[in-house]
């Protein structure tokens, strides 16, 4: 292939660099970026969805210190953090130390334990839904060993608690598979040396395997309390668009989807929510981040 | 360490046991059987809960309409199993359309995001320019950005573009996620730089180095891209929600919530959907289990 020399020189000109990049650089750019700043402007404006808005200062965020809902919603997400990282950050590990050994069979077990992370929300949403009916599995089950019949989906607080469940249910295969690779790198003379001291089960899981792990265990929890803060799916399938009964159930990015959409959303209010949120996404990373190195000293 | 391994053969077992089926741990140590017995039973106590959930659905699916549904003690086994649900699902919601729409979507995102990223990402690893730290810094910075916080924004620049209610609108926002970006210029930073230098003095261009010889070594993390694209696609729920409001363009997953706001009473129905729904996931994951796996190590920080 004879090659002239204006084209391979034309071939190492800097602008093709700029052509890999362009197209992922384009829509992170216009899709992530542009909206994410659009996001902060729209929050000190009255803008909807089909009417442009005007500059309102921080009006917006005056309504939200009086919208009962915001509170609900705030308070609803908050209870969604206190609830389901402590158990995403045990649960998981204790699973992985459970499928850790090679015995026989054991991929088969890791696999099916990761199912629930492979479905949609939907359908998984959906699922927990019928078990949870009234005349569902778990109530017949209930029923049968003489508890009696539960209003799971009925009750504010029980829906919101059906809810956590099947965050921790859907998320215990993903966080599993990170901590065993943890549990693949703890050198396993700590163990031993731990056994020949006399420490039994319990005390070696303590005094090992957490030290061991605790990078991970930090991890897992600041990838975990962002996830639980900003639920959505879970409750809208499990308590409906409008979140339960008088709207009790709501979380913040329900009640920013419910805003914002449609044709009369309101864009401008329903941004300085996501602001709120943002803002509270970033201060549990620090926290989570911070407790780590507290810990550390 | 040598000293404890010494020590270790002191804590000698029972004899007894040296009869037991010779089962041993990773490091070629017998593991004893009454711990055995018990990993098995939590393991099957945890698989029930966990696949359970799953069988209970497909029972309920293929079970008729005359069966009773309700009953207590339940039922775990259809005692007529039939397909009379999922053809009703298809009377009820145009669900093959759907699950078209779910295809399609999906295609369209493994395919943006595998090209778009391994493009991306050699231009991040590999290629020299001014501004290479400032490209970098943005897919970073947009990792970060949670998307749940921007999606009103989102959709009304898909407004402006009037692209709300395609299945183009769908996909774009996801179509070159700036995480898949990072895996593939971490997967060509890992690479050894030599041979694309020699592959450069005998005067292969870039295109001819990326299509050569980069891209051939890093099919791992492709795949791993491709299978989290085609999952992430065909899961989302959120975004679809908002950005489809036309019937006949409803992705599965909003057909399916679609089918449990107006027919929720009807839990076979809702069933076959979800069973429909699930399938194909279960079945990719089945055969492609590794990658699967090796996304979340490395894609940890998607969250």
């Amino acid at each position: 292939m004879a090659m002239s020399t204006v084209s391979r020189v034309r071939r190492q000109l800097p602008v093709s660099p700029w052509l890999f990049a362009a197209p992922g650089l384009l829509i992170t750019g216009a899709f992530i970026l542009y909206p994410f700043v659009s996001t902060l402007v729209n929050a000190f404006t009255d803008r909807r969805t089909l009417v442009p808005g005007r500059f309102v200062g921080l009006a917006n965020f005056r309504e939200l210190l009086n919208d009962e809902m915001f509170w609900i919603g705030l308070r609803n997400s908050t209870l969604y953090v206190v609830g389901v990282v402590p158990a995403l950050v045990v649960l998981p590990l204790l699973l992985a130390l459970l499928v850790q050994k090679n015995i026989p069979g054991i991929t088969f077990f890791r696999s099916a334990f990761y199912t629930p992370v492979v479905a949609s929300i939907v359908v998984v949403g959906l699922i927990w839904v019928w078990l949870l009916d009234e005349r569902g599995l778990v109530n017949s089950l209930l029923e049968t060993v003489g508890v009696g019949r539960v209003g799971f989906l009925s009750d504010q607080w029980l829906l919101l608690l059906s809810a956590m469940t099947v965050m921790v249910w859907k998320g215990l295969g993903y966080y599993m598979i990170i901590y065993l690779a943890a549990l693949a790198n703890v050198p396993r003379e700590l163990h031993e040396a731990a056994a020949v001291d006399g420490a039994g089960a319990v005390r070696r899981f303590l005094t090992v395997t957490v030290p061991a792990v605790r990078s991970t265990m930090v991890l897992v929890g600041a990838l975990s309390s962002v996830a639980a803060f900003k639920v959505f799916s879970e409750v809208y399938l499990m308590a409906g668009p409008s979140g339960g009964p008088a709207g009790e159930d709501t979380t913040l990015v329900m009640l920013v989807q419910r805003t914002g959409t449609g044709l009369t959303g309101r864009v401008g209010y329903a941004s300085a929510i996501s602001v709120v949120v943002f803002v509270v996404t970033v201060a549990l990373m620090l926290l989570v981040l911070r407790a780590d190195r507290r810990d550390e000293s | 360490m040598s000293a404890l391994e010494k020590v270790r053969p002191a804590a000698a077992r029972p004899p007894a046991l040296a009869r037991a089926p010779r089962v041993t741990d990773e490091h070629g140590r017998r593991i004893r059987v009454w711990e055995l017995v018990l990993r098995y039973l939590l393991l099957l106590a945890v698989l029930a809960l966990t696949v359970g959930p799953f069988l209970w659905q497909l029972s309920t699916s293929l079970k008729g309409p005359t069966e009773d549904i309700f009953s207590s003690p339940p039922k775990f086994l259809p005692g007529d199993p039939t397909l009379h649900n999922y053809e009703r699902v298809a009377d009820t919601i145009p669900v093959w359309d759907y699950a078209l729409n779910s295809l399609k979507v999906a295609t369209a995102n493994v395919v943006t995001n595998c090209v778009g990223s391994a493009l991306a990402g050699y231009a991040l690893a590999r290629l020299r320019y001014r501004g290479r730290r400032v490209a970098t810094l943005v897919f970073i910075l947009a990792m970060l950005v949670p998307v749940e916080g921007i999606i009103i924004a989102q959709f009304t620049t898909m407004r402006e573009l009037g692209l709300n209610n395609t299945l183009v609108g769908v996909v774009l926002p996801g179509c070159i996620s700036a995480l898949n970006v990072l895996l593939m210029r971490n997967a060509f930073l890992n690479l050894p730089y030599e041979i694309e230098e020699a592959a450069y003095v005998d005067g292969a261009n870039v295109w001819q180095r990326f299509l050569r010889i980069a891209l051939p070594s890093v099919k791992g993390t492709i795949a791993v891209v491709a299978i989290f694209a085609f999952m992430g696609a065909w899961d989302d729920f959120l975004w679809p929600l908002i950005v489809l409001s036309d019937p006949s363009r409803f992705t599965l997953t909003i057909g399916l919530n679609y089918l449990h706001g107006t027919f929720a009473g009807d839990e076979r129905l809702v069933a076959a959907g979800t069973i429909i729904a699930v399938a194909p996931l279960i079945a990719l994951f089945a055969c492609l289990q590794r990658y699967f796996f090796r996304g979340v190590g490395e894609g940890a920080v998607k969250g």
